[in-house]
C-alpha cells in the first residue's frame, strides 16, 4: 500500500532570529513534519548536554526551538555560532531515543466540554454543528464515531509542551494524508474546562487548567497533566507529566471508567499505565502503522 | 511578620523569577519592573533577588508586627505610616504595630515594597514569585487579601545603617517615557511591508485587560502577506505552527500583544519582534489608555541598552552599599 510509509523530508535552511537581546529563535521549517520536530528535539538535547554557560532556557517546539541566555555570559552572535556548530554535528537519520508510551483515557463527547462548546457557538465556524461534527465532516469522515476511531486509531507524539505549564501539543503518528487538520475557533473562547482534549491546526492539546482556549473541543480526560502539589506518584519529580518525545495513546472510555479513574486521581492512588520503548524514526518512517501496533503491543500486550 | 489589612487591586509577592522551566510551559514570573524591584531591595540592604510586594495601581494597607526597615520604589503612591506621609525611593523605619496605608499610583502602574530581610514565603522551584494561573509561589499562589500574614527574613543590617538612605534623583526613572525599543524579527516576514512599518510608527494604546501575562495594545489592524498556509498552522493568516514565544515578544493575532513575565510560553500566532530587556520594565509601567510607540533597534543597540541599565543599577547598589565594620 503506497501511503503506508513516510518519506523523510529535506528541511530548508534553518532561520536563526534574535528575540531581543536575550533570546534566540530557530525556525527549522514553516510547516509541521516529524523531520522538523525530531531535529528540534535532537539539537536541543545536544545543547542541553553541551551545558553552555549563560544559557538559561532550552525549549524545543513543534518545528522550531527557542533559547534564552544571559548576554553578559555569552553574546547572541557567539551563541548562534555555537548552536550552528551543534546543529551541524547532529544527524537524526540514525538517531534513536528512549521514550514512554502512555495509555491516555479520554471521555469523548463528555457533558462538560459539550456545555462549553454550546455556550460559545457564536465564536465558531459552524454554529449549527458540534466541534466533533464539524471536524468529522471537514476531514471527510461519515460520522463522529468514525472520526473518533481515527483520533484514537494511532498514537500521538508530544511534539511540544507549553502555552501554560504541562500542556502537551500532540502530533498523530500517521502519514500526512491521514493527518486530521482543523482550524481554531474564529474567536477564542474565554472559557475551557480543565482537562479538556481539543484540536487545532494538526495538534491535539490537553488543557491542564480551566481558562481561555481556541481549539475544537472533543472530550475530557479524567487524568492530570499538571499536579502543582505533586501528590500523584507520576509527578514526584516534576509537576508536569508530559515531556516532548512521549507517545500518548488516546483511548476512548465510557462514563463509568471516567468516574472510576477520576476517583483514583482524587484519592491520590492513580498511576499512568506506561511502558518504556526505544523509538527509532527510521523504523517508524518505513512502516508507521506496523510500528504503532508494536508500540501498543508493548503497552497493552 | 507583616499583616495585610487591604490587598489593593492586585498585590503579589515577586522576586527575580523562576528560571529554567520555560520548556515545560512555566513562565518566569517575577517583578514586572525589575529595576524598581531591585532598587527597593538595595535601599533596605537586601540582595536584588529578595522577594518584594508588587502592588498594581492601588497600594496595600499593611501592619508591621515587628520593628524593621521598608522602602517603596516604582510608580508614585502617596502613603502614610500611622498618619505620617512616607517618601518613595527612601529607606523608612517602621515600629512594631505601625500601619502603612497606600493610595493609588499617580504615575506608572506598579510599586514595589521591600522589607529588610525580604518577604520570606516558601520558594517553589527556587523562586518566591507568584504565578496565579496555576497557583504557585508567593502566598498560597494568589494575590494578597486582608488577613494574610507574611513572614519576613532576617535583616542583615542594623536599622540605623539603613534608615534615611535615598536614591538620588538621577536614578529615579521617569514613567512618562512612551517609547519602547524592539528588535524586529522572529516571524515578521508574515507582515506586509506597510504593516511592519506601521508597527513602529503607529500610536498604540494600552488596553484595559493588559496584565502580567500580556500587554494588549490597541491601534491599527496589522495585515499579513498572503500565502498558502503551511501544514499544521491552521488557516488564519496570523497562524503559524505553534512555536515558543520569547518573553517580551510581540504577537499579532491582529493587534499586538506583548508577552510579559507571566507569559504564555508558546502558541500559534505569528511573533514579529521582541521588546528589549532594558525596556520591558518601562512598558510594564504604562497605564491603561496611555500611548506606546515602538522604536526599531538592532541587537547591538539592545545589548548597549541592557549594559547601561545594568550599570545604572550597579551605581545605585554601590551608592547604597552598607559599610560593614
Amino acid at each position: 500500500m503506497a501511503a503506508n510509509s513516510i518519506t523523510p523530508k529535506d528541511l530548508p535552511e534553518p532561520r536563526y532570529e534574535h528575540g531581543g537581546d536575550d533570546h534566540i529563535f530557530v525556525e527549522l521549517d514553516q510547516e509541521m513534519s516529524f523531520d522538523a520536530n525530531f531535529r528540534a528535539m535532537a539539537v536541543t538535547q545536544q545543547l542541553r548536554e553541551r551545558d553552555l554557560p549563560g544559557v538559561t532556557e532550552i525549549c524545543p517546539a513543534n518545528a522550531s526551538y527557542l533559547l534564552r541566555f544571559e548576554p553578559e555570559e555569552i553574546g547572541p552572535n557567539e551563541l548562534v555560532d555555537e548552536v550552528k556548530a551543534v546543529a551541524a554535528d547532529t544527524d537524526i537519520s540514525s538517531y534513536e531515543w528512549e521514550t514512554r508510551i502512555v495509555d491516555f483515557p479520554v471521555l469523548y463527547q463528555d457533558e462538560w466540554t459539550h456545555e462549553t462548546l454550546m455556550r460559545f457557538r457564536e465564536n465558531h465556524q459552524d454554529p449549527d454543528a458540534t466541534d466533533l461534527e464539524y471536524s468529522a465532516e471537514l476531514n471527510g469522515f461519515d460520522s463522529v464515531d468514525d472520526f473518533i476511531d481515527a483520533h484514537t486509531g494511532s498514537p500521538h507524539m508530544v511534539t511540544m509542551v507549553g502555552f501554560v505549564p504541562g500542556l502537551p501539543f500532540c502530533f498523530q503518528m500517521v502519514p500526512r494524508e491521514e493527518q486530521i487538520e482543523v482550524p481554531k475557533y474564529v474567536q477564542p473562547r474565554t472559557d475551557t474546562p480543565s482537562r479538556a482534549v481539543g484540536y487545532g491546526g494538526a495538534f491535539t492539546a490537553v488543557y491542564p487548567v480551566q481558562g481561555a482556549g481556541g481549539y475544537q473541543l472533543y472530550g475530557r480526560t479524567p487524568v492530570e497533566v499538571l499536579d502543582v502539589d505533586q501528590e500523584l506518584a507520576d509527578f514526584e519529580e516534576s509537576m508536569v507529566f508530559p515531556n516532548p518525545g512521549d507517545i500518548l495513546n488516546f483511548r476512548r472510555i465510557d462514563r463509568e471508567e471516567y468516574d472510576s479513574v477520576r476517583e483514583a486521581v482524587e484519592d491520590g492512588s492513580f498511576e499512568f499505565d506506561t511502558a518504556t520503548v526505544e523509538f527509532s524514526p527510521e523504523e517508524f518512517f518505513a512502516d508507521p502503522h506496523g510500528y504503532n501496533e508494536e508500540l501498543k503491543e508493548v503497552l497493552y500486550g | 511578620m507583616i499583616e495585610i489589612l487591604a490587598g489593593g487591586i492586585s498585590t503579589t509577592v515577586q522576586d527575580t523569577g523562576r528560571h529554567g522551566h520555560y520548556h515545560i510551559g512555566m513562565p518566569p514570573s517575577g517583578a514586572m519592573d525589575p529595576y524598581a524591584h531591585a532598587v527597593a531591595n538595595f535601599l533596605v540592604g537586601n540582595d536584588e533577588g529578595a522577594a518584594t510586594l508588587e502592588m498594581t495601581y492601588q497600594g496595600a494597607d499593611i501592619r508591621f508586627t515587628e520593628p524593621g526597615v521598608i522602602a517603596l520604589a516604582g510608580a508614585t503612591m502617596d502613603g502614610e505610616l500611622d498618619g505620617e506621609s512616607v517618601p518613595m525611593w527612601e529607606a523608612i523605619a517602621v515600629d512594631a504595630g505601625q500601619e502603612l496605608s497606600l493610595e493609588f499610583a499617580v504615575d506608572g502602574t506598579r510599586t514595589y515594597l521591600a522589607v529588610a530581610g525580604g518577604i520570606d514565603t516558601e520558594p517553589v522551584m527556587e523562586s518566591r514569585s507568584t504565578y496565579t494561573l496555576v497557583g504557585i509561589g508567593g502566598h498560597e499562589g494568589r494575590t494578597l487579601e486582608a488577613g494574610d500574614e507574611l513572614a519576613v527574613g532576617e535583616a542583615t543590617h542594623d536599622r540605623g545603617a539603613l534608615v534615611g538612605r535615598a536614591v538620588d534623583d538621577d536614578h529615579v526613572p521617569s514613567y512618562d517615557e512612551d517609547t519602547v525599543r524592539v528588535v524586529l524579527g522572529l516571524c515578521d516576514y508574515r507582515l506586509t511591508d506597510e504593516s511592519r512599518e506601521e508597527l513602529c510608527s503607529a500610536e498604540w494604546t494600552v488596553a484595559a485587560d493588559a496584565d502580567r501575562v500580556g500587554y494588549r495594545l490597541e491601534g491599527p489592524d496589522m495585515e499579513f502577506e498572503s500565502r498558502e498556509q503551511p501544514f499544521g498552522a491552521g488557516p488564519d493568516p496570523s497562524n503559524v505552527v505553534d512555536l515558543g514565544y520569547p518573553v517580551g515578544s510581540i504577537q499579532v493575532p491582529q493587534q499586538p500583544i506583548v508577552l510579559m513575565q507571566d507569559a504564555v510560553t508558546g502558541g500559534g500566532y505569528a511573533t514579529v519582534g521582541t521588546v528589549i530587556s532594558a525596556d520591558r520594565g518601562l512598558l510594564a509601567q504604562r497605564r491603561t489608555h496611555q500611548s506606546v510607540f515602538f522604536e526599531s533597534v538592532d541587537v547591538d543597540e539592545a545589548l548597549d541598552a541592557r549594559a547601561e541599565r545594568r550599570e545604572a543599577l550597579d551605581k545605585v547598589a554601590t551608592s547604597l552599599s552598607v559599610d560593614v565594620d
